[in-house]
């Protein structure tokens, strides 16, 4: 696990891999529509309703939040067609620069979650920037377990927690 | 901190001049052996220091309740006392306490000085022996007065185990508050025992795992104020903060040196993974100690500051290391099922502290500085953080409940049998014990 997550780290790679994916087709538990999730500006309005460009738009018709499996850092299929719509989001609106936040869940301890999130969101970054959006557009802040989105006891719920999400710097929503 | 000054009282010289009858040669006769897997609590009979006020009642029951919560004592019911003691300069009638199963006995009393001072005596006796074992007396400021009780529990400990005490100790930790997705945070301190809380911050950024300098005066901590988190100093008295180091990136996981005048902590590298720095607080230089693609990261220093201990997960997941000071010749010592961190370093030398995620369950546990022995003391759901009383017996750590509800701090000896809630006003994570002040 560790040997693919350093691998993903290398740009070159992840552009490779990212070819490789085939887009639509991830199987994993954590559904990755933010519609599914309810976690979209919910009560705004419905996907397609968002102005082009706004932070609604990329929220709702982008995606602006990516999860992984537990204490992984690498970038699952369908993770990569996330980042992918993102990053061809950003180059169309080049206006934003982007803030890359790191998640953990709590099955974990504290510092190392720290440091986790932080690789996390260290991936999410690599894989942008292979996409093609400039590196002095990024910055990355790690939160480890201390900002969870969903509050509960099992494993559907830790695996929203585990996640990084694209915040638009200087946009108002 | 107020000073608090001590005097002794020499054996057997009681101030009214009361010939104790039959006093035996001082030779330490109640001793209980805290070396031993299961520990019998020592029956002891803690009476109200007399006062003219509640002051002498108050100052016992902390006693009685510190000693209580070490497992070490069986405080006894005062309903069952049968001499009343009105003066402590006198000898207790012995056959009224060792009848009633009291092999140890605290009498005491609580005056106020001219200038205002409290001056507290206390006496320990030996029931059985009958004999004083310890004879004392404090001058303190009036609200110093649970100080003045910590010290002479620490005294009654000392002397009945051979061990140092370690109730007149803080905690310094970090209180929740909120909604869990939306925590806030605050750094606050309490002594041992959950009294006298108060926060040291405004609750305005996220702050995480505050740790003591050696000499008390200061806390090394995590903080998200300046938009990047990174380790900060916090002067406790004065409030005064400041950042420690220059670092580009997020610095996290920090705690000092023994001697005080270094703080280790991990820096999170461009490529995302940590490393191990120790920065030097006077001279502001800065050592890089690992260098691995990995995360590195909860250092925390041997005792005599020759080695550190730290989590990695260099070999794949996270496991326990320990490297020289200078980073020399790190070698894993954890091998056990599951992942292991949060190491630290016993303030004794013989133990290493950590938290283990195995089978869903996360455990803290003790095993000997070359990873055997290893014992597990308590396992929960959610549960971390370990931090040593300074006498090496008692570790405190936090344990989460589940969903909305938030961490309570628990404290566990070393024979993993007698755990202990600490109370505090709102959800409390991240203690750190204080070493025990001069």
């Amino acid at each position: 696990m560790r040997r693919i997550a350093a691998i993903t780290r290398n740009p070159a790679v992840i552009a490779l891999v990212a070819m490789l994916a085939v887009a639509g087709c991830a199987n994993k538990n954590t559904p990755n529509n933010p519609g599914d999730l309810g976690l979209g500006a919910g009560g705004i309005g419905g996907a397609g309703s968002a102005t082009p460009g706004s932070a609604q738009d990329f929220t709702v018709n982008v995606g602006d939040r990516i999860f992984f499996d537990t204490d992984s850092t690498l970038i699952r299929a369908d993770a990569q067609t996330t980042l992918s719509r993102q990053a061809q989001w950003l180059a169309q609106y080049n206006q934003y620069s982007i803030t890359v936040e790191g998640h953990a869940d709590e099955r974990g301890t504290r510092e190392y979650n720290l440091a986790l999130s932080a690789r996390r969101a260290a991936s999410a970054r690599d894989f942008l920037i292979a996409r093609g959006v400039p590196a002095n557009r990024i910055r990355t802040i790690s939160y480890g377990k201390e900002r969870p989105v969903a509050v509960c006891d099992n494993i559907s719920c830790w695996s929203q927690n585990r996640r990084a999400v694209t915040v638009l710097n200087g946009a108002s929503m | 901190m107020m000073k608090i000054f001590k005097t002794l009282f020499s054996l057997g010289l009681l101030a009214t001049g009361v010939a104790i009858a039959g006093v035996l040669p001082a030779r330490a006769q109640l001793v209980i052996d805290v070396t031993q897997g299961v520990v019998e609590p020592l029956p002891i009979a803690i009476t109200d220091f007399v006062s003219s006020d509640t002051m002498g009642a108050e100052i016992s029951a902390v006693v009685a309740a510190n000693l209580k919560r070490s497992g070490l004592f069986a405080p006894i019911d005062k309903g069952a006392f049968i001499e009343k003691i009105s003066n402590p300069d006198a000898a207790p009638r012995f056959s009224d306490w060792s009848v009633i199963n009291a092999q140890a006995l605290v009498t005491g009393r609580v005056t106020q000085e001219a200038d205002g001072r409290l001056r507290a005596e206390f006496r320990l006796w030996d029931t059985l022996a009958g004999q004083q074992m310890v004879g004392e007396q404090f001058f303190a400021n009036r609200n110093n007065w649970r100080r003045v009780a910590h010290i002479i529990s620490d005294a009654i400990y000392e002397r009945l185990t051979g061990e140092k005490g370690y109730f007149d100790t803080r905690i310094v930790f970090v209180e929740e508050s909120g909604p869990k997705n939306q925590r806030v945070k605050r750094l606050a301190i309490m002594d041992q025992d959950g009294a006298n809380q108060r926060a040291l911050t405004d609750g305005r950024s996220i702050v995480l795992t505050p740790r003591f300098s050696p000499n008390r005066q200061e806390v090394t901590y995590m903080s998200y104020e300046g938009g990047q988190p990174q380790v900060y100093l916090l002067q406790i008295e004065t409030g005064q903060r400041e950042l420690v180091g220059n670092f580009p990136g997020m610095t996290f996981a920090p705690r000092f040196s023994p001697d005080g005048q270094k703080v280790i902590m991990s820096l999170l590298r461009d490529d995302g993974n940590s490393n191990i720095y120790a920065m030097d607080l006077r001279s502001r230089t800065t050592t890089r100690l690992t260098s691995s693609n990995a995360i590195d990261t909860s250092p925390s220093y041997s005792p005599d500051g020759s080695k550190v201990v730290f989590t990695s997960d260099r070999g794949g997941r996270p496991h326990i290391y320990v490297m020289g000071a200078d980073g020399s010749n790190p070698q894993r010592i954890s091998f056990g099922d599951g992942t292991y961190s949060t190491p630290v370093w016993s303030p004794r030398g013989d133990l290493i502290a950590f938290t283990k995620q195995t089978s869903g369950q996360f455990q803290i546990g003790v095993m000997r500085v070359d990873g055997s022995g290893e014992r597990i003391l308590s396992s929960g759901n959610l549960q971390e953080g370990p931090t040593w009383a300074p006498n090496g017996r008692v570790i405190m750590f936090f344990r989460e409940g589940g969903g909305q509800s938030g961490p309570k701090l628990y404290s566990i000896d070393l024979t993993g049998r007698n755990e202990q809630s600490i109370p505090t006003a709102q959800f409390a994570s991240d203690p750190a014990w204080s070493p025990l002040l001069d």
